[in-house]
């Protein structure tokens, strides 16, 4: 209760000094709106959908891409830890194409898919993919040789210890690994949506490019707001569970 | 198949080691951790591995468990041929080796679902005998961070014993514990075994240790690793490791490590 009363009195404090500073006129109430203007965007904009929308078109490349960019991940980053060709090969070009910031993507993806939804996940997958990979072969690598040979010891072999004692015993590092490649999507895929114009659906980016274009600030300020609410979100809703589950299990920290 | 048949005492393994050789090769060349070693161990015999660090009694443990394969020689289990791990033969490390991902009844039924014909349930119950058996049951739903270092081989041996093998062997897994737990182990070991009827196979540094635990104490020496010589320990059980007839019969065979040992150092 009174960690809820801190965090509600933190944010209404934000937006208080917000509104003192509107109302200061120190700048034009062009550049910066009232709370209360944002306020009376977004619910204009809940209203007649284009929130929704654009929220909707947003999340699903974002949750597909990143869902194909660790299926793939997840497998290959077991196999180059398990081999060196893989290693040698593979894994050098995804510690390469990890340095490269995903949103360098964008102009080929462009000129391969076109303004298309297979352009936004091609960049979302390229987000995702090598920050996983790389997470899981990394996690592998540093697994404390005794639990395969304990595990070997009490009849498990080939698949079953991949499954049940590499896979869990590297989730630490998979799991910090996830979470960056979503960090990764998010940004590469934001990136993306301002700077191109998608024929097949107007995502939370382009939102945010029209409030640029209108120069309506509460649209921009708006959109941003929403952006920040949804990382929350996936932050919460996809990797909380999962780092409780790590701090009790392993008893790394308290959570 | 049901919990008392999975529970019921197997007869113990018999153990033949014959004319076994080891070598590795290091940063420093080719080390012979054992040279041509012969041991057998009888039935539900309990025999302790003793020599100074490098003279391959950890090594002779991890051929017998199957983790590794002799350069020559061989190994019988039960009068089959050791080719590999095996459920018969489990393993005690040193460091507990337990999952972390796994609470503790996690971890006792790791080797339990690997084993065709039992349902959860009965796995379960197979579980919470052996944490019963090792003082744990309060604990079954703990984490492993969560215990002592006492407390984890504990685990350690339940998990070990859940398969129900013919032969246990420890890796001197009472090595990094303080002296009080160790006691208390040394007790429940002995009542284990007497519960449980295992041959074991004891590897450890401590002569008093391996004293108060083995029927037989082999004493090995380093460079190459080879069987120095035997001792019989005919005390009545359960031993204590403070009596004094204990402390005598530990006396005698650390004279003749420390014996072995300059004899060595002076050839060197």
């Amino acid at each position: 209760m009174k960690r809820v009363l801190i965090i509600v009195a933190f944010f209404a404090g934000l937006v208080g000094i917000w509104q003192a500073v509107c109302a200061a006129g120190i700048w034009s109430p062009v550049l910066l709106p009232e709370p209360l203007t944002v306020g009376r965007y977004l619910w204009a904009a809940i209203l007649d959908g284009s929130l929704a929308e654009s929220a909707w078109v947003t999340s699903k490349r974002l949750l597909i891409g990143y869902a194909i960019g660790c299926l793939l991940g997840l497998p290959m980053g077991l196999l180059t830890a398990r081999s060196r060709w893989l290693s040698d090969t593979v894994g050098v070009l995804a510690l390469g194409l990890q340095t490269l910031p995903s949103v360098c993507w964008v102009p080929l993806a462009l000129l391969w898919f076109g303004q298309s939804e297979a352009a936004m996940l091609f960049v979302v997958v390229m987000g995702t993919l090598w920050s996983v990979l790389i997470a899981v072969d990394n996690g592998v690598r540093n697994l404390p040789p005794i639990y395969v040979r304990a595990a070997r010891t009490m009849g498990s072999q080939g698949f079953h210890t991949l499954r049940s004692v590499i896979l869990p015993a590297s989730l630490p590092y998979v799991v910090s690994g996830m979470k960056q490649g979503w960090a990764f999507a998010w940004r590469s895929l934001m990136a993306a949506e301002i700077y191109v114009t998608i024929l097949t659906g107007y995502g939370l980016g382009h939102l945010l490019h029209f409030g640029r274009e209108l120069n309506s600030m509460d649209q921009v300020i708006g959109v941003m707001l929403v952006i920040v609410l949804i990382g929350l979100l996936a932050d919460k809703v996809l990797f909380s569970p999962w780092e409780r589950f790590l701090h009790h299990r392993w008893g790394t920290a308290k959570a | 198949m049901s919990v008392t048949d999975e529970l019921q005492n197997i007869a113990p393994a018999k153990l033949i080691v014959e004319g076994v050789s080891k070598t590795f090769s290091s940063r420093n060349g080719k080390v012979q951790a054992l040279d041509n070693v012969s041991l057998e161990v009888g039935e539900g015999e309990f025999v302790c591995l003793v020599g100074p660090s490098g003279c391959g009694k950890s090594t002779l443990l991890n051929l017998i468990a199957g983790l590794e394969k002799p350069d020559s020689g061989r190994l019988l289990a039960n009068g089959n041929p050791v080719n590999g791990p095996g459920r018969d033969r489990m393993v005690m490390f040193q460091e507990h080796a337990l999952f972390p991902w796994l609470d503790v009844t996690g971890n006792v039924m790791f080797s339990l679902r690997l084993k065709p014909g039992l349902t959860e349930k009965e796995r379960q119950d197979v579980a919470a005998y052996y944490l019963k058996l090792v003082g744990l049951e309060r604990f079954a739903h703990s984490n492993i961070h969560e215990l002592s270092g006492g407390m984890k081989q504990r685990v350690a041996l339940a998990r070990a014993l859940a398969p129900n093998p013919r032969v246990l062997l420890m890796d001197e897994p009472f090595a990094a514990l303080d002296a009080m737990t160790r006691e208390q182990l040394y007790t429940d070991i002995q009542r284990i075994w007497a519960a449980r009827k295992k041959t074991i196979i004891f590897v450890t540094h401590n002569v008093r240790e391996a004293v108060c635990l083995g029927d037989r104490v082999v004493l090995f020496s380093r460079n190459p690793g080879r069987i120095r010589e035997q001792f019989k320990v005919e005390l009545p059980r359960p031993r204590d490791i403070n009596s004094v007839e204990l402390a005598a019969h530990s006396t005698e065979i650390t004279r003749a490590l420390k014996s072995h040992h300059v004899a060595q150092e002076v050839a060197e």
